[in-house]
């Protein structure tokens, strides 16, 4: 238990990058790029846990000192939003890619050949 | 090279990966063992000095503001990036959306889905604000209330068709909402250079804490923000809707 | 003990992801991992970022994998 929430970290970030090296499909190949950044989430929010750890918010208590630590949690906190929208933005690029050569995969589309 | 060779050399590399990995995490502390002073810092400190209850927001909004102003800009410049690449190609026309020809030819939804979509609206839009507004005292803030409330015209999307989509929030004003809320976002810095001290230092009256008016200008920030996050998931989502529905290849 | 079973639920959800070749498949299976991993930081003691991955990862990001899908699948006339 003291190195487990690090090793699922780990086991994440590999198995999403295992996705990209064999995937045959752009959609799929951004899905999974997803998958590799919600890893860095876990790790993150398992630094900052304490053990017997309650929530960073005081608005039914006093502060006490067995509150986790809040400063990992606001910066996974932008990062969800902001790597969704990125990942939108990868998905529209897939989409123009489907129009211009037809096809999804990456071995095909690795004609930028004039 | 080929897919099995691609395979077997990610094989290989990635358990040297793995290795480094993890021989590097059992470096860190043990989990549940967490030794940094600056958190609990803050926890102790975040009620006198700036009147939150929810540190996370203060923290966002407040002492690493400036962090969140380069997020909100990576937000903006992603949607702007959606906006650029789905944006109409030589050879692509628009066309009216299959649910607006004379002769209707998509099945409207059914009326399970009509009723319980339209019915989750207005609750959906009320979490949403409560969750924006409520920021700075319970976990919610600008980021999470902001896409609540873009779900919130997905529905309408669900529920019934996608004209009436394009009544509900025109096209105009959902990028408007996105441009107000990151521009607020800068301007609300320049409230502490007025002032005379430092850009986005909290300058307005502090309250106290559990008070809905309180925290100075964090919930201002919580509320550009939730605009901005807004307006940038219903952009991309529209997008998106328009390109599936409404532009063509000309024949 | 709660959080060793959610961690192995994320473990076996990351995997099933990556598995599922199929992006409309896929979609789905995304959305079930963005919910789990959305109780593992409210597991965790962070509502804040289990909230924000809640709704992110079980409903906006399934929703562009679709739209994507739909324009690439049924796009052209």
């Amino acid at each position: 238990m003291d190195v487990l929430p690090y090793v699922v970290a780990a086991w994440v970030m590999l198995v999403g990058l295992y996705g990209i090296v064999t995937s045959r499909d752009l959609i799929h190949l951004v899905i999974c790029l997803s998958v590799v950044q919600s890893s860095t989430y876990v790790l993150l929010i398992s630094i900052g846990y304490k053990k017997g750890g309650e929530p960073p918010v005081f608005a039914d208590r006093p502060p006490t000192a067995r509150a986790v630590d809040p400063i990992v949690q606001a910066l996974t906190l932008t990062d969800v939003v902001v790597g969704a929208t990125v990942t939108a933005m990868l998905l529209a690029i897939a989409v123009q890619a489907h129009k211009r050569y037809g096809s999804l995969d990456p071995e095909k589309l690795r004609a930028m050949r004039g | 090279m080929s897919a099995a060779v691609r395979r077997n050399v990610f094989l290989m590399f990635g358990a040297g990966f793995a290795a480094l990995l993890l021989w590097s995490f059992g470096g860190l502390p043990d989990f549940g063992h967490y030794a940094g002073p600056y958190g609990d810092i803050l926890n102790a400190s975040s009620i006198p000095e700036r009147q939150t209850t929810a540190v996370v927001s203060a923290i966002n909004f407040d002492y690493r503001g400036f962090d969140t102003l380069g997020e909100e800009f990576i937000l903006f410049a992603a949607v702007v990036g959606v906006a650029s690449l789905l944006r109409n190609l030589r050879g692509e026309r628009d066309r009216r959306p299959d649910d607006d020809a004379r002769g209707r030819r998509v099945r409207e939804p059914s009326v399970a889905v009509s009723v319980l979509g339209l019915g989750l609206v207005g609750p959906t839009v009320l979490v949403g604000l409560y969750v924006v507004v409520h920021g700075h005292q319970t976990p919610g803030g600008g980021f999470q209330g902001g896409v609540i409330l873009a779900t919130a015209l997905l529905l309408v999307y669900l529920s019934d068709t996608y004209v009436t989509l394009l009544r509900v929030g025109p096209m105009a004003l959902i990028e408007f909402a996105e441009a107000l809320g990151a521009a607020s976002l800068g301007l609300l810095g320049l409230a502490g250079l007025i002032w005379g001290t430092a850009y986005m230092e909290n300058v307005l009256p502090l309250g106290t804490a559990g008070h809905l008016l309180s925290a100075g200008t964090i919930p201002l920030s919580s509320v550009a923000v939730g605009l901005a996050v807004t307006g940038g998931f219903a952009f991309m989502l529209s997008e998106f809707l328009e390109q599936t529905l409404v532009v063509r290849r000309r024949r | 003990m709660l959080q060793v079973v959610v961690l192995g639920m994320v473990a076996v959800s990351a995997l099933a992801v990556v598995a599922a070749r199929d992006p409309l498949r896929q979609a789905m299976v995304a959305s079930i991992y963005g919910l789990v991993l959305g109780i593992l930081f409210f597991v965790f003691a962070a509502p804040d970022v289990g909230l924000s991955q809640t709704v992110v990862g079980a409903v906006a990001l399934p929703l562009m994998i679709l739209l994507a899908l739909a324009k690439v699948r049924g796009g052209e006339e």
